[in-house]
């Protein structure tokens, strides 16, 4: 007779849309699934609907536990709803709203029944702080469970109690480890770190698919295992090992904890320059113990609030939505899907194409004139994978199928089943047209030519092709394993298909995408030039190199000018400055190109050749200043002007031609718009993301501010520094802003 | 019905004829069953023009646990015991045999070769030559496939298979680094070379290298992946226990009945006569609860009692084209008919082998499951059992993976591993496949059936599955 009725108590009162729950004996199963998105997130309507569930959970004395999983595959809790802070307009906005997260996670934690978080995905930021607040986490070993604190890439610090849980649960290194770098943590080194209590294997298919079954299998373990803490027969406590209680005992000691605060701010004071403040801040939170809790979470929150509502913070996150943005494609499904690659070239980035494509299952040919290339080129691949099997990222079986992708050639037999050839030869447009036309002869008609070039415009390159539409420029950057950007070109001839294609085949290599216009240097490489010709006008003018690389990281790029230069070769350099110098005239001028041609001529061509600006010795961060690249410098000194060589004089004439170059682009339509600009920018160059790209900077920087300070140099340098049109507008009416 | 014709047709190109008649015959089937009426599709599988293929004798020694009274024994000798009791069983003269095959798994590195070496241990002729197949533990059904093509391809008349496994001792290795020191030490010309090589050698150079029952490409081990598959079916630990102990009470009665007569007497050098598997024991649900999980801990469901365990053991079958074997005076016990090998993802599908096999194999032969009426399929584990039972019943499964239009179907309980099998027999993987054959035709003897199915998985996710037909009385 009671039964009906316990049924309708457990309905809920009104239909909600986000968390559901539902009794499995005492155990209350609590499902989210946030039916608007890829993604669950902390919404508000998922926190007003979860403290609604958690009362009536804890209301009900017949409920002796409770897990909380998520429905949605991949994906645990991915967050914060960044929409969410964003719509924020003051730090006091987001202060609350962090604060009511630390509630809602406080409670949980001093839930009265044992709480089991069963984690399947992504469980990041917010979630992972969720997470911690339950008293157990069991989480599934697939390869999508990660766990992690990625605020700070974002500018901001774990909101809503991360910092005071994380350090309890994996230790003070490994939580700032965490809450530093952001990075993502799979479930087996979770385990490890103590982070998670149990591991459950991703399951095959069975009589469901095996997503499916696996999130079921994962809610029966964590049901089970909630029952077991709930009759105590599973303890929550670990019995900690000797070398644990000893770390724990050494880290309880007032001089030890400071000692490591401080160590810790030193290397984030040097990494960040004080660039970014939010892992300053993440630092300053956490070394405060003894603050009573209360005042130490209002504290806390309001760190928070402000973090929100710095320009690095907006930066970072604008980056992030740029990013969503350039992973996706908005040329349409292709015709004819790419399933054959072929690359002609197997140097740095033939090869380095390869490594990504083949990891994608792309079948790929690597085509060289040479036995040596092609040796050199496959064991590139080869190690690229192999460095992988050593992180164990890879087993080395994986290893095997993968590279069975791959095969290298000297001919082009087999080319007439490829569905996309993307030449990496040589910079020279007589080679390029040569092997376009070889290339022709034997590709289907369907087949795609995509040139990586880093400067000459593809029209010419498309010039000596029977099918033009086919043509496009496929720009990688070097390391391709490692930058993540992909520049296309596409010419007025290039076809809606063709361009669908090359991004679907950068979508599939993991590449973050910019489609830009035809022209000498496209986008990048006409931003870059202009700067990089300061930089050597700065160098012929005593600057050396050392001086000249902290000048412009303490402006925020990762990678200082001077060994930027030696990294892209100085002789690509010397190449694009003469090619653009000729395409562009005197506004791309500055240094003297024949500095470089000096340099390449004694072969200081850069890291590649142990020589640049540089001395490259064999470690990593062993390099000395090069003193015979110091004497060319020497040959061609300029007499530097005292009115602009301040420090921050230098670093603006560097930035401020990269940037106006950049607003040019996009008023001449290389660019379709400013997030891509950012984006190209930051994940091609190296432009700081704490501006967030050159348009994000002129509207945080202010275009009337910029444009004052290029007059100055203007006056003295000429054209160089004259503000482009569109810049000039955005200078005269504030309200103008590249981001809304 | 109409897959299976279309299956027909393709498998046997050479005589469209017969194959129409298997569809008709298989549609009469289907009425006949809706009237539930039991005969069998066809009353035999004989076809013109080819040979009939017969198991004359199947024997095997004893299984027994590994670590037991085999101990002190090399891999040839298990092998060479069951090829004498095949000698002395059916008398055959010792060079009438035109080959021999042998399946194995953990090679004993001395005699790679074993089939060659335990040959010439038994007292065959040295004038008959020998190999060894591996093909993990569906080795000896690769042993007596390739001497049944052997046979029908005209090239033999008489072929001895079988199979041998011998846990009790398997290569333990010195570790990769240590290998490659002692080979440059073989190289090394002077003794500076040599001190050198050998001060060079680490304490982690001296650690071992162990064989694991593991995957290569997941090195994933094969128990943790059956766990990982019981848990995808959804097979509960209680099922898994069940099943088990039906398998060692079905083997206890038949080991009591004497209806295990494959199993021959071997007198062990040093040691007593073995005559029985020793690895028989019936426990109780309640006991059987009691132990943790092996695998997957701590929420695995499979458990030492519910698995196969690590055995010693081998077995010997004679096959011959019936002709021959007539004209020797033999009476066969069984027609060896179609077979299929199947292979799928070694990862989530390892052991699902019986699931992706039956059905082939069943097509191949013109048979329905309800044609079949004695099944013995490996148990590897319990878990995998129940798993590929409650694959063969899912029209998901079927239609999604396997590109059927319905499920496959389950064999009936009452037909299906009645004397016990791999869990509480024991399973020397290199020779559970004669002994499962053997069993089926010792089972059509007795219980006067007239079609048998073999099924097994394999690690690297490979399966076999054979029909056999009773030889008339």
């Amino acid at each position: 007779m009671c039964f009906p009725l316990l049924i309708f108590f457990f309905l809920p009162h009104q239909a909600r849309t986000h968390v559901s729950y539902e009794l499995k004996d005492d155990v209350a199963v609590i499902r989210l699934n946030d039916p608007t998105s890829k993604v669950n997130t902390l919404s508000v309507q998922m926190q007003a609907e979860l403290t609604e569930v958690m009362g009536e959970v804890w209301s009900n004395g017949a409920v002796k536990s409770a897990v909380f999983i998520s429905t949605k595959p991949g994906c645990f809790i991915a967050g914060a709803d960044i929409n969410m802070i964003q719509a924020c307009k003051s730090s006091e906005e987001v202060t609350s709203l962090s604060r009511e997260g630390q509630k809602m996670f406080e409670k949980i934690e001093k839930s009265p029944i044992p709480i089991v978080a069963a984690i399947n995905g992504s469980c990041l930021g917010g979630g992972l702080e969720f997470a911690i607040a339950c008293q157990y986490r069991v989480a599934t070993k697939s390869r999508k469970t990660i766990l992690g604190t990625p605020e700070v890439m974002l500018g901001l610090l774990p909101g809503a109690g991360g910092t005071q849980r994380l350090p309890k649960m994996v230790g003070l290194p490994g939580a700032f480890d965490m809450m530093l770098t952001g990075r993502n943590i799979r479930a087996d080194k979770a385990k490890k770190m103590g982070l998670v209590h149990q591991l459950v294997d991703p399951l095959g298919p069975g009589l469901k698919p095996a997503e499916e079954r696996t999130i079921e299998y994962l809610e029966e373990v964590a049901v089970g295992v909630a029952k077991g803490i709930a009759n105590k027969k599973v303890s929550l406590t670990k019995e900690k090992g000797f070398m644990q209680k000893l770390q724990d005992t050494v880290m309880g000691l007032g001089p030890v904890r400071k000692q490591i605060y401080k160590t810790v701010s030193d290397k984030v004071q040097k990494q960040t320059k004080g660039l970014y403040p939010a892992p300053v801040k993440i630092i300053e939170v956490r070394d405060c113990k003894g603050v009573k809790r209360v005042f130490f979470f209002c504290f806390f929150s309001s760190n928070f609030g402000k973090l929100a509502m710095t320009s690095e913070s907006r930066a970072l996150i604008g980056l992030y939505q740029g990013q969503v943005i350039c992973k996706k494609n908005h040329y349409g499904t292709p015709e004819k899907e790419v399933k054959k690659l072929a690359i002609l070239g197997a140097g740095l980035m033939g090869a380095g194409i390869a490594q990504v494509s083949v990891d994608k299952g792309l079948t790929t040919i690597l085509k060289d004139t040479a036995v040596d290339g092609i040796s050199r080129g496959e064991q590139q691949v080869y190690k690229g994978l192999n460095d992988k099997v050593k992180k164990k990222a890879l087993t080395s079986f994986a290893r095997d199928t993968i590279l069975s992708n791959l095969s290298a050639q000297l001919d082009y037999s087999s080319f007439k089943s490829a569905d996309m050839v993307i030449e990496a030869v040589f910079e020279d447009i007589n080679i390029k047209h040569k092997v376009l036309k070889e290339v022709e002869a034997v590709i289907p008609p369907h087949c795609i030519f995509a040139s990586n070039t880093s400067a000459l415009p593809i029209k010419d390159i498309a010039a000596a092709s029977k099918r033009p539409e086919k043509v496009i420029g496929m720009h990688y950057f070097s390391p391709v394993d490692k930058m993540q950007l992909l520049e296309i070109i596409t010419t007025d001839k290039t076809s809606k298909d063709t361009t669908a294609s090359a991004v679907s085949v950068g979508l599939k290599q993991g590449k973050i995408i910019i489609v830009v216009g035809d022209g000498p240097g496209f986008y990048t490489t006409r931003c870059l030039a202009p700067m990089l010709a300061e930089a050597v006008r700065v160098l012929q003018e005593g600057v050396g190199p050392k001086r000249l690389d902290a000048l412009t990281t303490s402006f925020g790029f990762p990678v200082g000018a001077a060994t930027l230069a030696d990294e892209v070769g100085i002789d690509v350099a010397a190449h694009v400055a003469e090619d653009l110098g000729k395409a562009f005239g005197s506004r791309f001028g500055g240094g003297n190109v024949d500095v470089l041609k000096t340099m390449v001529e004694k072969g200081f061509k850069g890291r590649k050749s142990g020589k640049g600006c540089y001395i490259y010795g064999k470690g990593k961060k062993d390099k000395s200043v090069n003193p015979d690249a110091e004497e060319i410098l020497k040959k061609y000194k300029l007499a530097a002007h005292p009115a602009i060589s301040t420090d921050s004089d230098i670093q603006y004439r560097l930035v401020s031609r990269f940037v106006n170059e950049a607003v040019l682009c996009l008023q001449e339509n290389i660019l379709r718009n400013p997030v891509e600009g950012d984006i190209g920018a930051v994940f091609g160059l190296g432009f700081p993301p704490c501006l967030g790209g050159p348009f994000r900077f002129v509207d945080s920087f202010g275009a009337e501010r910029l444009v004052g300070i290029m007059k100055r140099f203007e006056d003295i340098y000429g054209n160089q520094f004259t503000p482009c049109q569109l810049l000039l507008d955005h200078a005269k009416n504030p309200s103008k802003k590249f981001h809304k | 019905m109409a897959s299976m014709l279309l299956n027909s047709l393709r498998n046997c190109p050479v005589c469209p004829a017969w194959a129409v008649q298997s569809a008709a015959r298989s549609l009469s089937t289907t009425v006949q069953l809706q009237a539930q009426v039991q005969t069998k599709s066809k009353k035999t599988l004989a076809r013109p023009n080819v040979k009939n293929i017969v198991l004359v004798e199947g024997v095997r020694t004893p299984f027994l646990l590994s670590g037991t009274t085999y101990s002190d024994l090399m891999p040839h000798d298990l092998a060479r015991a069951a090829l004498q009791g095949l000698l002395h069983r059916t008398a055959i003269p010792k060079d009438v045999v035109d080959y021999i095959i042998y399946g194995t798994v953990i090679q004993e590195v001395k005699t790679s070769n074993v089939a060659r070496e335990a040959a010439l241990g038994a007292g065959f002729s040295d004038k008959i030559p020998s190999h060894t197949v591996t093909m993990a533990c569906i080795s000896s059904n690769q042993a007596m496939t390739s001497a049944v093509g052997l046979i029908a391809a005209g090239q033999c008349d008489a072929v001895v298979a079988g199979g041998v496994e011998f846990m009790s001792d398997v290569p333990i290795r010195h570790s990769r680094k240590m290998r490659k020191t002692m080979l440059s030490l073989n190289k090394a010309k002077t003794l500076g070379q040599r001190l050198s090589l050998l001060g060079s050698i680490r304490l982690a150079h001296l650690s071992p290298e162990l064989p694991a029952v593991a995957e290569f490409s997941t090195s994933e081990t094969m128990g943790h992946s059956a766990d990982r598959l019981a848990a995808a079916f959804g097979v509960s630990r209680v099922e898994q226990d069940e099943f088990a102990l039906r398998s060692h009470s079905l083997a206890k009665k038949a080991q009591d009945a004497g209806l295990l007569q494959d199993v021959i007497s071997f007198k062990v050098p040093g040691r007593d006569i073995v005559s029985q598997d020793n690895g028989i024991r019936p426990s109780s649900m309640e006991q059987m609860a009691k132990l943790k999980p092996a695998f997957i801990k701590p929420h695995g469901t499979v458990t030492a009692a519910n698995s196969s365990f690590l055995t010693d053991g081998a077995s010997a079958v004679l096959i011959m084209s019936e002709e021959k074997a007539l004209a020797m005076g033999y009476k066969p016990k069984a027609y060896l008919r179609d077979f299929v090998y199947v292979s799928q993802d070694p990862k989530d599908q390892l052991l699902l082998g019986p699931t992706y096999g039956t059905p082939k194999v069943l097509e191949r032969a013109g048979l329905t499951m309800s044609d079949i009426d004695v099944f013995e399929f490996h148990e590897a584990f319990a878990g995998q059992i129940m798993a590929n039972l409650k694959a063969m019943d899912s029209d998901w499964f079927a239609q999604t993976y396997m590109g059927r239009k319905s499920k496959v179907g389950t064999p009936p309980m009452d037909k299906f591993n009645l004397w016990g099998g791999s869990l509480s027999l024991g399973h020397p993987f290199g020779a559970t496949g004669c002994r499962l054959v053997t069993t089926v035709a010792h089972r059509l003897q007795k219980e006067g059936g007239q079609y048998g199915l073999v099924a097994a998985c394999a690690a690297g996710g490979q399966g076999h599955a054979m029909v056999i037909e009773a030889y008339p009385k």
